[in-house]
This record gives structure tokens, sequence and C-alpha cells, in this order.
């Protein structure tokens, strides 16, 4: 079923350490201080099912397909519960990683891209797509930096890349990208320069979601 | 005894493309039915006689996941829980249990025999407003099987059965979550009658064989045994015939 819509949804991708997480907290800050009604979400932090993914984690048992499942059922409870409504009632909804994250991380995990994409085509399209496209050395870098231990899914150490933890993240980060970087025309993504400064990237985010709010919301909310 | 012949895992949909070409020596036997239908019991008999003839036998079934089943019925106590979202929990606890249990045990050649597979799944959630064809994409990845019997009882039958066995209807399996009468008797007949007819529509597609389970147990058991011996006399001489 499709619903009138009239908030807007706006999304970031990219790898970890990419800098999206950042970007999108100072993005939810202002728009609450300009008053806007917001709502903030993030990927795997469904209440009911983040417990089962990570007891699945922690004992390595997840399948590409029960990894992949796992992830859209917390994609979905939380689209069910609050993304879909917020939106019709009117919100901004930020969302850290959307489907475009199950899109590329289950594909490189070796599930059908048909198959991964069908799962999630209820979702509604994100009116805007932000792509924080940094070099994989320079996302690796600010991620293992402060990081004595890679997790094992993390790493992508189920898809036996390499037997050392860092050496089988890298690889499977620059998959990630690979997929990633497919996905920017067809899926209209805003590509923002993960390497510039904060300011400016948040200066380029801000840009666009101002051209991009209707009017009318302005006006009520502002 | 005659040696089962290999056959090409097959899925319905886009598959698991990491077990694409898997060889496998055994059966998967599906049975299907509502709650009380006697599915259980029969399956029991099954189970004997299969293993009297000297077959190795897997019994499997809905739910049972050491992952996820847990999960299931923390969300199913918390009623904010989306539709979608539960029908993607099944589809994981699913998921599991073929990849770990059903697959291993088709290569090592059992005869597996399911309690309940995404028939079911499918069923439920199409008469909660689903759509058919996600449902369809989304159980994808199963695997095709050998037989699938569907019990078929009448749901006035079925509630007598269910009475007998419980003393109470069962929220979920009487669609009290979806508001089709004050009366948990009247739910009951309706949502049992509703997940029947889907049955019935999903007969052709998936190739089900319908199972009138309105007869005493003995008699259902020879069908089922009769018709599973059949299959198994047949798939020792040629390839298993397509099903699609």
């Amino acid at each position: 079923m499709r619903y009138p819509v009239k908030g807007k949804l706006i999304i970031v991708e990219g790898v970890d350490g990419s800098g999206k997480s950042t970007q999108i907290h100072l993005l939810e800050k202002w728009l609450r201080y300009i008053g806007m009604p917001v709502f903030f979400t993030e990927w795997n932090s469904s209440e009911t099912v983040k417990e089962i993914t990570s007891k699945g984690k922690k004992k390595g048992l997840l399948t590409p397909i029960t990894f992949s499942l796992l992830h859209a059922t917390d994609f979905t409870d939380r689209y069910e519960r609050h993304i879909l409504p917020l939106l019709r009632a009117g919100y901004i909804v930020l969302a850290d990683r959307y489907v475009y994250t199950a899109f590329a991380r289950d594909v490189v995990r070796g599930c059908n891209p048909y198959w991964v994409r069908h799962l999630y085509d209820f979702a509604v399209k994100p009116d805007l797509a932000f792509y924080f496209k940094v070099p994989v050395d320079v996302a690796f870098e600010r991620i293992t930096k402060n990081r004595p231990k890679l997790k094992y899914y993390e790493a992508g150490m189920d898809l036996n890349l390499s037997n050392d933890p860092y050496e089988s993240y890298r690889i499977f980060q620059g998959r990630i990208v690979e997929q990633y970087e497919s996905m920017i025309k067809p899926e209209k993504f805003v590509v923002i320069d993960g390497t510039a400064d904060i300011e400016q990237q948040q200066e380029m985010v801000r840009q666009k979601v101002l051209a991009m709010i209707p009017a009318k919301l302005k006006e009520a909310w502002v | 005894m005659k040696k089962i012949q290999e056959g090409r895992l097959r899925f319905y949909g886009h598959g698991i493309p990491y077990f694409e070409d898997t060889e496998v020596r055994g059966k998967l036997v599906v049975i299907e039915g509502p709650d009380a239908s006697g599915r259980s019991t029969q399956i029991g008999m099954l189970t004997s006689s299969l293993e009297a003839a000297g077959h190795a036998v897997l019994n499997t079934g809905l739910k049972r996941s050491e992952l996820i089943s847990e999960g299931i019925l923390e969300a199913k106590r918390n009623f904010a829980i989306g539709r979608k979202t539960l029908s993607l929990f099944y589809a994981a606890d699913f998921a599991d249990q073929l990849e770990n249990k059903i697959i291993p045990a088709l290569r090592a050649g059992y005869i597996v025999l399911a309690d309940r597979y995404i028939y079911t799944l499918m069923a439920r959630s199409t008469v909660r407003g689903i759509s058919r064809k996600w449902s369809h994409s989304l159980f994808g990845f199963a695997i095709v099987p050998d037989l699938v019997f569907y019990l078929d009882v009448d749901p006035n039958e079925l509630v007598h059965r269910v009475f007998q066995k419980n003393t109470f209807l069962d929220y979920f399996e009487s669609g009290a979550d979806m508001g089709l009468s004050d009366d948990m008797f009247e739910s009951f007949l309706i949502y049992q009658a509703r997940i029947g007819r889907e049955f019935h529509r999903m007969q052709k597609r998936y190739n089900l064989t319908i199972i009138d389970g309105n007869r005493p147990i003995q008699e259902i058991n020879a069908d089922l045994q009769k018709r599973i011996d059949d299959y198994l006399a047949s798939s020792t001489q040629k390839p298993r015939p397509d099903t699609n």
C-alpha cells in the first residue's frame, strides 16, 4: 500500500569511517535548532531485533541469507513503526544508512541482488540520499586507528577473504565501495567528498536540504 | 535397497547463489495444515515407517531455529510489531533451518519431513494484507520440495480437534489480531476458512497435494504413505519431475 507522504526522507550512506554519521548528526542538530519536526533513526537499532542479531553475530551463526533477513527485519520494524508513520505526519526523517546498505553488503556477502532489492521494495525512495565518498584507505585509517580489534562480521571474516581481520576488512570495504559506486547514478545519490573539512561538507549538505524543504513546511515550522 | 538418484537443488526464485549446483541425494517432503490437523501425528507415523524401511529421516518445523525462535516469541508478545516485520522474522527463522539443517541433511541423503514450510508463512501474510508477489519473492531462496501435502480440515471439524487438544483457541491461529469478530470462536472459523482458501489458491503454483484431513488418522496415513512410497520408487529410476 502506498500512502501520501507529507514529510521528507533524508538518508546518508557510505562505508564505516566515511564521516556520514557526523554529518547527519550535525544536520539533525541544525534542523532541531531551527524548529523543524525531526526524527532520527539508524541501521540495526530496532529494540525487538537488535538483540537477536547481535547474539547471532557473537556466536558466528549467521549465514548471508539470515544476516540479510535479520537486518531486513530490523529495518522493517523501524519502517512500519516509525519511518512511514512519521513521514505521513509530515516529519523530516533522517536515516543513518537505508536500504542501500543492504543492497551493498548483502550482495557482497553473496545474496542475489534482485532478491535483496525485492525484499525492500515497499520502502519509499528518499527525497535526498547523500553518499559520502572516501578512498578505502582513508576510511580504513579512520576506523582502525583507535580500534584494537575488529568484529567478525564487521571485518567480513565470514567471507573468507583473508585470515587477517585487517586485510579482510580492507578487501570487504573495497567491495562495498564498488557496490555503492554502481548505485550513484541509478539511485541519484548526492555525492559528498568525505575527505573535505567537516564544516565544508556540512555546508553542502545544508544547502541541498534547504533547497528541498517545501516553503510551506518552512513557514509552518520556522 | 535401491539407491536414490541424485538431483540438483532447485529454488523457487533467485535462490541462494552459494548453493547453486549443489547436488543432493535426499528428499524433502512437506506436511502442511492448520494446528490440530494431525500434522505431527502423521509425521511421527511416517518417520517410523520410513526408518523401518531403512531410510535416514530428519524432522524439522517452523520456529525451531535456535537462533531466532525465541525472538519471534518475544516479538509476538509485543503487539506493536508490524506484519511485515513478523513475516521477515519468520523468514529468517526458516532460512536458518533451511541452511543449517535441511540442506545439509538432503546432501547427506536424508528424507527430510518438514512440519510446515513456506506456504503457511505465505498464507498467514496474505490474509493479513501482504502482497503475494512480495512473499513469493521473499521466499525465492526456498528450495522446491519433492512432495508437499496439505491436510485440509473443515474449520468446524478443526475447532473440535483444537478443543480436544488444548481447551482454548490460540490467539494468532484464530486471527484475533485481525479484528475479524469480537467473538473468538467466530473469529477462528473465519480465519481458518481464509487460510484454507489461500492454500487452495496456492495449490497449482506450488504443486500442493491436497489431502482430505477430515478422515480417520489411519486412513490419512495410508494415503500419505502410499504417495511417498510411489514417489520414492519412481525417483530411484528417473530424475525427479519438474514441478515448476
